[in-house]
């Protein structure tokens, strides 16, 4: 690939959120937006070429973008006929078409925050805030999500114009929620990336490229929510616990076999994203405004700090999780707890609070129930017991790197019954 | 921008309070219902007689059909609304909030379709 064009592809990816978030302030439609964006990196992929890369790619993209609108409206203009809500956007774009906007030395203002506000507003469902979000502020193609998903095409592009056209007709304000509301405008926000980052590490077979890109998506945006809004430990503790997750997203699966954490060789563990990760707990932590995604980071944290499975630091754990027990009623989390107990104060211990976090039966669908049910009954030799459990966690999950490591757990105890 | 907000409540919950409830809730209608109107924000809006009083219409191969009854039997009913004129849809939201019944029931905001501008040649 050319100089130029291996320059388009990195400002494509790095600065495509940037540029259709004033873009779709400019014009008030995310349609318009993109035609335009995309007009200006067809102009740009001939124009770089011959002229060479200029100084400030994304200002330049912006800049021939926004002329395409101005162009765009001034055709518009002409019709008589057109649709109000066409005549609404371009009274919105003549307001903004001062002509100095236009000048060289001009300097576009961050609108990102307003886009992912407006793309995880609540009155959109959320499978359309993922799509939306990664659209635009990812700049994914269409194609890319639906790969991702493992959906078909159509169904994304479907769901993609059914939000968009939500955003125009009621009328979802393209603006930074009120002060009121931003603390639950922002949860919404961090839930959208971390779906996102989940979706790309769940342990599945196949396209596990594209999967991890979702992962890689996930920690750009949630870098980017930090640089909008660095005064939200939340968004610091979102982060924090995306990287050191990723960070041991090579040791997890070993010859398309899923290890547990325990049993992960540390060494292929990603250091850079530990450190990074760890650094940002601590900061996140020191703001005194505690909050899951940072306690979940801090266990995560603990666990990346051990040099051996056997060097882990279970009472911390035990702690980090009784916190956030205290923020959440959430069954999962009762789990995790008592797995940690299991580790810290006796397996016998540990097996009396998972069946009590299941008391209502709230994880009896939930393989990971059962599957840590078994992991205890094994560890405390009742063999039987144990494979029973095994035998329902496997009819509770399609995933087939889940379903061939609970084999290999009933193989090993079918062996030394 | 127009939106329409749609009042729907339990219609046997609202007849099972007492009269001094009502009257109370009433009087959270009217101060919602001035206050938007001081903001030139109030278009239009009513209270609904309970659906027990609804008739249904259908025209099908030209032969009208009259039937006793709402459009639909559902846990809440239509129970009245308003008409609001609002910035956008978090403000119309801001304003459905304030609306007595949304503590019990839901209130479904709608968008107005705008009307177009008129064609000319």
């Amino acid at each position: 690939m050319s100089q130029a064009g291996e320059t388009l592809e990195k400002v494509f990816r790095e600065e495509y959120g940037r540029i259709i978030a004033t873009l779709i302030r400019i014009s008030g439609s995310f349609d318009l937006a993109e035609e335009a964006l995309q007009e200006a990196f067809i102009s740009a992929a001939t124009k770089w070429e011959l002229e060479g890369t200029p100084n400030n790619p994304g200002a330049w993209l912006t800049k021939v973008a926004h002329r395409r609108l101005l162009d765009a409206f001034r055709r518009d203009k002409t019709h008589t006929d057109k649709q109000s809500e066409i005549a609404f956007e371009a009274t919105r774009l003549l307001r903004h078409a001062e002509p100095e906007l236009l000048e060289d030395a001009v300097e576009y203002p961050d609108d990102r925050l307003r886009l992912i506000f407006t793309c995880c507003h609540p009155s959109l469902t959320r499978d359309a805030q993922v799509a939306l979000t990664l659209r635009t502020l990812g700049g994914l193609s269409t194609t890319e999500i639906a790969h991702a998903f493992l959906l078909p095409e159509s169904t994304l592009a479907q769901r993609l114009v059914r939000a968009k056209q939500k955003i125009r007709l009621a009328r979802i304000p393209y603006e930074i929620p009120s002060v009121d509301r931003i603390a639950e405008r922002l949860s919404a926000v961090q839930a959208v990336i971390y779906l996102i980052f989940n979706e790309g590490y769940a342990a599945s077979a196949g396209q596990s490229l594209i999967r991890n890109d979702l992962c890689a998506e996930a920690i750009r945006l949630g870098r980017v929510l930090c640089k909008l809004l660095p005064d939200e430990p939340e968004n610091i503790g979102l982060l924090a616990l995306m990287l050191l997750q990723d960070s041991r997203r090579d040791a997890r699966v070993n010859d398309g076999e899923m290890v547990t954490l325990e049993e992960q060789e540390r060494s292929r563990w990603d250091a850079r994203e530990i450190d990074e990760g760890v650094n940002l707990v601590q900061h996140a932590l020191r703001m005194r405004r505690v909050g899951s995604y940072q306690l979940q980071a801090a266990i995560a944290a603990v666990h990346a700090e051990a040099q051996t499975a056997a060097e882990t630091d279970w009472r911390q754990i035990v702690a980090l999780y009784e916190e956030l027990l205290r923020l959440t009623t959430s069954p999962i989390v009762a789990l995790n707890y008592a797995a940690a107990v299991a580790m810290s104060e006796g397996f016998e211990r540990g097996l009396g609070l998972i069946e009590a976090a299941n008391e209502n039966g709230a994880l009896q669908n939930y393989y990971l129930f059962h599957a840590s049910r078994a992991d205890l009954l094994r560890r405390l030799h009742r063999h039987d017991e144990a494979a029973a459990a095994y035998e329902t966690a496997l009819s509770l999950t399609t995933n087939h790197v889940e379903q061939d490591y609970i084999r290999g757990r009933l193989r090993s105890i079918s062996a030394s019954i | 921008m127009k939106y329409m907000l749609l009042i729907y409540h339990d219609e046997q919950s609202w007849s099972a309070i007492t009269e001094a409830e009502r009257q109370q809730i009433y009087g959270d209608f009217r101060k919602l219902r001035e206050e938007l109107l001081a903001r030139g924000q109030f278009v239009t809006g009513s209270q609904l007689q309970p659906i027990s009083t609804a008739t249904s219409v259908r025209v099908r191969d030209g032969k009208e059909l009259v039937t006793d009854g709402p459009f639909a039997e559902t846990h809440e009913q239509l129970g009245g609304y308003f008409l609001i004129e609002a910035e956008n849809l978090d403000e119309a939201t801001s304003i459905a909030a304030r609306i007595p019944s949304a503590k019990t029931g839901t209130i479904e905001v709608r968008p107005l379709v705008e009307t177009a501008a008129p064609a000319s040649a």
